[in-house]
């Protein structure tokens, strides 16, 4: 803790988030997806954390600590939809999954 | 320079996610993943934020990504067919990364939009006052029953609703097929 910055976990926070944008971008399983999905959350939660630290103050955790428990309910529920998804289609490929689009 | 410990993390996280978006086979996307939140844990951990750093290994990396590879290894259609990997998705998503990635890498290192001059000090184990950064779990407490009550019985109540919600959801889905 002696030499980083703030701006050293932001630009963490900040290449975690830009890798998870483009592997939603370039990823067709819709697991691996939203794997990625939680990937950008949980950078985003990083800079929550590095702002609450180097502010002094404690609602960045707070706040960390409630996106925590809502990304856990959001991927029980997430998974689930996949399953049916699957249960109905036989494939999780988001290129085989286009009956809106056509 | 920042010191070792956040140079060897940062890149262990780096290099995990890359796995998890490179690697065409999705378990190892989601070994990957679990490497990547324990090096974002660690980094919890350098920035005194212990407990969040156990809640996120306990959470996420155990929770959230068992149950990912539960459903990964549930569904058999695991692998990408490389025949099926259209290449304008691939030059979307990296432009869009050198873009955004270059953008990042402007605004936190070179533009000085981020106050680097920082004061550096221990934060206090326990303090008098609620809303001091401190490292230990009881002010975690302290907060979420006073300042944040509302906020924690709604959390309390999304998770009864998600429960609901995912059986019903696996039920009809049962009845359907």
């Amino acid at each position: 803790m002696e030499h980083t910055t703030l701006s050293h976990h932001l630009l963490l926070a900040g290449m975690l988030f830009v890798i998870g944008l483009s592997g939603v971008l370039i990823r067709r399983n819709l697991l691996v997806v939203y794997m990625c999905l939680e990937l950008m959350l949980t950078a985003s939660t990083l800079a929550l954390v590095a702002f609450s630290r180097f502010n002094n103050t404690m609602d960045g955790a707070i706040f960390v600590f409630f996106i925590i428990t809502v990304a856990a309910a959001e991927v029980a529920v997430g998974l689930a939809l996949i399953v049916a998804l699957f249960r109905q289609r036989q494939t999780v490929s988001s290129d085989k999954l286009t009956t809106l689009c056509d | 320079m920042p010191d070792g410990l956040f140079i060897f993390f940062a890149a262990l996280t780096i290099g995990a996610a890359a796995l998890l978006v490179l690697s065409r086979n999705a378990v190892t996307s989601a070994m990957g993943m679990i490497l990547a939140l324990v090096g974002v844990a660690a980094d919890f951990f350098l920035l005194d934020a212990y407990f969040l750093g156990v809640l996120q290994v306990l959470v996420y990396a155990g929770a959230v990504m068992v149950l990912f590879l539960f459903i990964i290894m549930l569904l058999s259609d695991t692998e990408e067919n490389p025949t099926t990997y259209p290449w304008r998705h691939a030059v979307t998503g990296l432009a869009v990364f050198f873009f955004l990635a270059a953008g990042v890498i402007w605004l936190f290192v070179w533009s000085g939009a981020v106050p680097s001059n920082q004061v550096h000090f221990a934060p206090p184990e326990v303090s008098s006052d609620p809303l001091v950064f401190t490292t230990a779990a009881k002010s975690f407490g302290r907060l979420l029953y006073t300042k944040y009550l509302l906020p924690l019985e709604i959390s309390g109540f999304l998770l009864l609703v998600a429960l609901v919600g995912v059986v019903s959801i696996s039920k009809d889905s049962k009845i359907q097929s």
